[in-house]
Parts: C-alpha cells; structure tokens; sequence
C-alpha cells in the first residue's frame, strides 16, 4: 500500500517503486547496522564487566560513525596475485544477497517493499547468494587460510538452510500462506494469536501445536543463527584459528560491506522469526491508536513493536556470542544433521498429522 | 590408477593470536586430519644463559623474572634456592613464609591467564576478561609490596628486597573472600559448559608412561593421572608445615590426560593455592627478612641443581660455580621447553581446530622455551 | 631409595670400563663420571633395571670445560684449544624418589657422546640443545639440528 500510495502521489510507477527500495535501505538498515555495531560493543562490554567505548559523543553513542569515517578513508590494499573480477565482485553479492531479503518483510500495516506472493520462498531463495559471495572472497584472496574458512563457511550455510526450509514448510502447512505479510495480518489482536502459541484457529489444534511451534521455534532460530556466522558458529571469521577467514584480505570499505551484511543478514533473520511465530509487527495488547481513535497512529506503533521485537532478538544473538564457546566444524555439522533435520522432519510430521486430523 | 595426493603444509605463526608468543607450529595436513606438527622455536631467544656468566650472582635475578614472564616470582625463588643451597645460606622463616605466599598468589595469576586465554582461543570470550579482572587484583598486591606488577626483582638471595606492606595481609584476605566465589562462577560459566567439553574432552590424550618419559610435569603430568608435585614429593622452602591436596586427572569428563583434565587441575591447583595462602597468612612469624642476605655473593667451587614447582611444570637451576663472583654456568630447565616437545605426539590424528586447543592446555610461556 | 654411593657401586660391577670415577669432594651433590661413548648402555641399564628404575631424565646440559690452553687465533680473538666439554645428567626415578647426576667429558676438538634419546624421549630437545649452542654432536640422534639459533647460523 506504500507503493500505490507513493504511485497517486509522484503518477509515475518508476519513482514510485525507487522510492520504495531505496527507503528501507537508508532510512533503516544503514542507521540500523551503525546502531547494531555500537550495541554488540556496549552489551558485550557490560556482560564482561567494562564499560565499552566512552569517549566518541555522550557514553560513546557516535563511535560508529568514526568508525565508518576511519573505514571510508582507508586505502583499499589489494593483493597482486588475487582474481580481480571476483574479489571486487564478492563483498558485493554477499551486501546483496543480505540486502534483498527486506524486500519481502513487512515492516508496519502499510509498509512491504514488494507484494510477492511467494515471500519466505523469495527470502531463503535470495540468501543463497550470500554463499556464493563468500567462496568467491575465498577463492580469490589467494590464501590458504582465507579458502579454509570459505569452505567452512559454504558448507555450515548449506547445511543449516535444511532445518530452516524443515520449519517453514511446517508453518506453510498450518497457515496455508507462504506471504510474510499475511502470516503478519493472521496473528492480529492478543498475544494469544501469535503462532508461537498455536496460531490464530482456536481449538484443540491450537493447544496441541504449542509444544511443537516452541520446538519449532528453537530449531529455527538456532538454524538462522548458524546461517548468520555468529557464535558459536563461528567458525569461518573464527579469529583466533584462521585470523580472519573469508575476510582476511579484504580493507576498507569493501570491508566495512562484508560487516555491514553481516549486521543487515541479523536483523534480517530476528525480523523473520519474529513474523513467523511472534507476530511481526502486530502489538501483543493492542493499539493505542484504536483506543484513542487515531487511525495514523497504528502504522506508528506497528513499526516501533517490530523494531522492538527485531532488538530483542539481536540482543539475544548477541548475549549467545560472548558466552558460549565456540564449535569445531565437525561438531557443527553433526549437531545439524544428527539432531536438527530428524527433530525438523518429527515435528513437521507430527504438526501433518494434526492438521489433517 | 591412484590418484596422486599430498600433504598440504599450513604455517601457524610466527605471528597468530593462538600461539601464545612467537612460536611457529608446521602442520601437515590430509585434508583437514593433522599427520605431524613440528614446532619451531628460537624467535625470543635472547642468550640468558651466556649473558649470566658476566654477570655477578644477585645481577642475575632480573634476568630470571624475565624467562617465564607470567610467574616470575617462582622464577626467581628458584635461582634464590639454588644458590643460598650452594653457599649454604639458612634465611628467616619470615623471609620463607612471604616467599610461599608471593608464589602461590603467582601461581594463581599465571594459572588465570591461562585458563582465560585457553576459553578465548575456544571462542568463549567473556572468562577471559572476568579471569583478568581477578588477576587485576593480584597484581595489586604485588605492586604494593615491591612496586612491580609484572617483573619484581624481589626475591634475593639471603632473603627479600622490601618487607611486607602494612596492608598487605588484609588486602589479602579481602582478595581470597572474593575469589572463592569467582571460581566457582568460572566452574560454571566456562568449565561445565557443555561446547567447551565437547571441545577439550577426549582430545590430546596423553597416558602417563608417555607424560613421564618425556619430561612432563606440572599440571600436564598430573592430568594424566601421575601424582608428583615437587611440593609434596622434593620439599622446598617450609611447603612441608602446610595442609594441601594435589588433584590429580581423572577423565571425569572424557579419557584420562586430555585437555579438559589439564585445564580442570589448574582451576583445582588455584583453590589449593588459596588454602596454601590462608595458612601461610596465620602462621606468618615476625622477623627482619634482611638478616641473612650476604654483602657479597662468592659461592664455593662446586654445581648444584635446585627446581621449584612453577605454575607450568618443574623449574630447575643447574649452578657451576667456579669460586668467583660470577657463575661459571647456569643451565635452566624450563617446563615449557620440554612440555612442548609432545605436540608432535599428541596432535597426531586431530584436526586443525584441536591443535588451538592442545596448545592452550599444554599452556605454554615462549619466554621460558626460547630463554 | 638408594643413595649415589650404592649406585656407583652397582654400576661399577657391571660397566667397570666405562663408569670411571665418584666425584664426592665439592658441595652440592655427589657425581659419576662416565665414558661419553657408553653413556647410552649406562643409561639404558639404569632405565630398565628393576632395582633402580630411572624413569625420568630431569635435565641435561653441555658445559664447556675451559680447561685448555688459551691462545689468540688469527683475528686477534681468545679461544681455547684443547680441553673438554662435558654433558650433565640428572636423572630420577618417580618410582622410587631417587636421584643421580652423571657426567661425560669428550674432547674440544672433535665432540661425540652418545645419545639417549631413545631411552626418554626428553633428551631429544635437550640434546638438540646441546649441540646447537656447545656444538656436542650426539650420536644416533635421531634429528640433530639447530633449535635455538636459526637453521642456517654460521659459528665462529
């Protein structure tokens, strides 16, 4: 509805839809990603009992922006015997592959970047070419250590995707939608109706699915977890193993790209789940704006509880990375396909069972 | 037909955030299986031992902070026992208490740095920061006593450089309330954690002929089930008037002698530091600790071989004394050297991920190899 | 728990060749000295003889002697000619908690002593030090070169 919107008030579909991609980008995802790198330093700097940075603007809050300064100033070193087409090209595919994912999120009632039907499909299929980024950066750094992790990295991506599809095709089945913004619209009203607690159909389906969305859940969040790199999946930038893995060789601001998606590709992933079982951008009480009888303030508070909701599961990314270990890429791989596609193929069998029944 | 393979060789070091100093580990690789790792050292090198011999026996003693850096107060006890024995020197039993207390609160410091660092090698960054803090404390201590926090030149020969400070003994006992708890938030955080288990169980084990044929001791030897601690079993200094176990490994958590068994006697061998403190501390006579201290070190002809227990292993000073004032030659035997030499052993078979991990639990100082 | 006095005795029944004096005169500990070439048969009979049980080496170090003649060579510079240099032993048994030191001698000018590395695998460093800094070159190392120095350092 923003795009038809923005089409009666400019009359030209072209500026319309340019508008409507560029928006998210700089309106929220940049600012977001400048945010989310002063967040990880303050919440890990806390949970680790210092203060993080203080000096940049008021308890440090400009310190990314430095950053960014520092990273754009910074002569670009590329090493002589790499592949040029492909180093230049790889932190470009991973920025987008991050980056299209937003258009299929919805971001309040009357904000999605596109209508596509086919929205979660769209989702998992245009992340797939963050993997293709990444082998290329591999690959063309010319580095033993860099190829090590491009490796690690393409083969934890691929395999986690599985549980990932596992779960969404549960939610396929009991929803019967695979649009983000119609699972948003579904789970309306009270908390009550956000699938992590059954879904909106009251009965006694509702109250069998809830062990089986919370299972869900976990799966899925630990799967996107792992599709992220964060600890402890960690192992492709495991610094302390490969120094820097993929990245290694890469300086300024094709560098600042790959941290960039990185912190895109989380939010990216917290708005997912947060759609599919909490509810996206729905309030879990109901609006002020309806109890005040202000229509234009709904989108408003749609947008804050989707923020919200988004943050809160950023932060607990974020307090899993400075507290768990990190684990060792057989370990990892055997954790995926020993444990998590079976649990995935169960309960996508047992939720069958019951929507059939 | 076959098909033609080779090793891949993978350069680890000079410079990596793992190896804990300038230390260079060759692999050589089948893929990502380790069939041999041969270290090389010699990039800290600095000829202690031939600087020694123009050198008079108490100019000495800096040079022996500066081997194992992380312990150095057990470095110089070592060199100050080896000579008083050498000239036959008796000192205080105030100057011998302090000593006690000075080298269990550094065994917890170096034991807290490598327990920290081992988690952050493993990814687990937030121990290392909260081991550092209570090692902040520590340091505290020592800086109030003698003015240094990392290289003291405190223990001479005869006795001590500065006495105790008047606060001291209750700083001291504020420290060890407050630590107790920390250890058990480490025990909960890091050690029982179950990522870390499956990182450290049942990797790099090393049975105990192995450990005693090729010169292992410390923790590392006591992990693999072999109860020898130079505390206990060669007495030093008056270790024999206090209380205290020696943990020995016992594969709680996977095979006897691997890495979580080396890292869990270290948190073990911290909380007997502490008892070790609390005894010395209500026992401490009084007594003028500079007393015995000669006014010119001229050992008789003769060679004398004195260890202590560092935190890392046994650390002996092999003394040729030729009847002059300086030594005619000192040979160290630095646990680290030797407990490194059975990477190549234990690696065998692991993945590269392991070799960080067998690394960090042999917990090594290059100081002390390369000398 | 045997002392050194008892050691010596056992070993000069069975090696009376190669085991060839009891050094007691000096502080601080009581010392055998051997011949460098049989060191490695002296050694393998205290590892494995049930009564002593030698299990572990604790240290071992060359020593140079400086007991030669000392004379200028071209460039004007002091050196030794002649004389010895020596590698000390201490060993231990854990079994028993008893120690020993021996020493070998072997001359300056061409210095071989046999190694022990097959016996404890300790001595391979060590001796590998040796070598690298007193240029003691051990024979049946299975691995003699430079450890502490770089591989290519030229002497003198």
């Amino acid at each position: 509805m923003m795009y038809d919107w923005l089409y009666q008030f400019t009359g030209s579909s072209i500026l319309a839809m340019f508008i409507v991609s560029l928006l998210p980008l700089f309106v929220f995802i940049l600012p977001f990603a400048l945010f989310a790198v002063l967040m990880e330093r303050k919440v890990s700097a806390h949970m680790q009992d210092r203060l993080g940075p203080m000096r940049v603007g008021y308890h440090g809050i400009l310190q990314t922006v430095a950053d960014i300064i520092k990273l754009l100033q910074k002569e670009d070193i590329v090493a002589a015997a790499t592949d040029k087409n492909l180093f230049n090209l790889a932190p470009v595919l991973v920025f987008i592959g991050s980056y299209a994912a937003f258009a299929a999120i919805p971001f309040s009632g009357v904000f999605i970047g596109s209508q596509i039907e086919l929205g979660l499909i769209y989702i998992v299929a245009v992340t797939g070419l963050v993997v293709a980024g990444i082998l290329m950066a591999g690959w063309a750094s010319n580095n033993k250590y860099s190829l090590l992790g491009a490796m690690r990295a393409a083969a934890q991506i691929i395999s986690y995707e599985i549980p990932t599809l596992l779960i969404i095709l549960t939610i396929i089945m009991i929803t019967g939608t695979v649009s983000l913004y119609t699972l948003s619209e579904m789970q309306t009203a009270y908390f009550w109706n956000w699938l992590i607690l059954g879904g909106p159909e009251t009965g006694i389906q509702k109250i069998l699915f809830i062990p089986l969305m919370m299972a869900g859940f976990l799966i899925i969040y630990i799967s996107t977890l792992a599709e992220v790199n964060r600890t402890p999946f960690d192992i492709p930038e495991a610094e302390s193993e490969l120094v820097s893995g993929y990245h290694t060789e890469y300086s300024g601001m094709k560098f600042a790209m790959f941290f960039l998606a990185e912190y895109a590709n989380m939010f990216a992933v917290s708005a997912i789940v947060s759609a599919i079982f909490f509810g996206g951008y729905q309030s879990p009480f109901g609006y002020l704006g309806s109890a005040l009888n202000l229509p234009w303030l709904i989108p408003i508070e749609q947008f804050s509880w989707f923020t919200a909701k988004g943050l809160f599961f950023i932060f607990v990314q974020m307090w899993l990375r400075w507290t768990l270990p990190r684990f060792r890429v057989d370990q990892l791989m055997e954790f995926c396909w020993k444990y998590l596609i079976p649990m995935a193929f169960v309960i996508l069998l047992l939720v069958g069972l019951i929507t059939v029944l | 037909m076959a098909l033609k393979t080779e090793e891949m060789v993978l350069n680890m070091g000079p410079q990596h955030p793992s190896t804990h100093g300038v230390l260079r580990l060759e692999l050589q690789l089948d893929g990502e299986i380790i069939s041999d790792v041969i270290p090389h050292i010699g990039y800290l090198h600095r000829c202690f031992e031939k600087h020694c011999e123009a050198m008079t026996y108490p100019q000495v003693i800096p040079y022996t902070d500066r081997m194992d850096y992380l312990a150095s107060m057990y470095n110089e006890f070592g060199y100050a026992i080896a000579v008083e024995k050498l000239m036959n020197i008796q000192v205080p039993e105030r100057v011998e208490y302090i000593r006690v207390i000075m080298g269990e609160l550094q065994r917890i410091a170096s034991h807290l740095v490598a327990l920290g660092t081992y988690g952050a090698d493993l990814g687990a960054f937030t121990p290392f920061l909260f081991c550092f803090r209570d090692r902040e404390r520590i340091l505290h201590l020592f800086e109030i006593t003698c003015g240094a926090r990392l290289l003291y030149n405190y223990i001479w020969i005869g006795g001590l450089s500065h006495d105790l400070h008047p606060d001291f003994i209750r700083l001291t006992k504020e420290f060890i309330k407050e630590f107790r708890p920390n250890l058990k938030e480490l025990n909960e955080l890091l050690s029982y954690n179950k990522i870390f288990i499956d990182r450290t169980a049942h990797v790099g084990v090393l049975p105990a002929e192995a450990a005693i044929n090729y010169g292992i001791t410390g923790p590392n030897l006591r992990a693999s089930g072999v109860k020898w601690d130079l505390r206990r079993d060669d007495p030093y200094s008056v270790y024999h008037k206090f209380d205290f176990e020696i943990p020995v490994g016992s594969g709680e958590k996977g095979k006897t002698g691997d890495c979580w068994d080396r890292y869990f006697i270290r948190v073990l061998e911290m909380e007997q530091s502490l008892k070790i403190i609390e005894q010395a501390i209500d026992q401490i006579p009084d007594g003028d600790i500079s007393s015995a201290i000669p006014k010119r070190v001229k050992p008789p002809e003769g060679q004398v071989y004195a260890r202590v227990e560092n935190p890392r292993g046994e650390l002996g000073y092999f003394i040729i004394s030729d009847g002059s004032v300086n030594p005619y030659r000192i040979k160290v035997r630095a646990p680290s050297f030797v407990n490194l030499a059975v990477m190549g052993e234990l690696c065998k078979g692991h993945m590269i991920a392991d070799v960080v991990a067998i690394l960090g639990s042999i917990d090594i100082v290059l100081g002390e190899i390369d000398r | 728990m045997k002392t050194a006095e008892e050691i010596f005795n056992l070993l000069k029944e069975k090696f009376s060749g190669s085991v060839t004096e009891f050094k007691t005169d000096k502080p601080v500990e009581p010392f055998i000295i051997i011949n460098p070439l049989e060191i490695d048969k002296v050694c393998r009979f205290l590892y494995e003889n049930s009564a002593l049980t030698f299990d572990s080496l604790v240290n071992l170090s060359g020593v140079d002697d400086a007991n030669g003649e000392k004379t200028k060579d071209q460039s004007g510079f002091d050196i030794i000619k002649g004389g010895t240099l020596s590698v000390w032993y201490h060993l231990e048994s854990i079994k028993f908690r008893h120690k020993l030191v021996l020493k070998t001698s072997t001359d300056r000018e061409k210095p071989e002593v046999a190694s022990v590395s097959e016996i404890w695998n300790c001595a391979n460093w060590h001796e590998r030090e040796a070598f690298d800094l007193y240029g003691i070159i051990f024979l049946n190392h299975p691995d003699l070169r430079r450890i502490l120095m770089p591989y290519d350092w030229e002497t003198g």
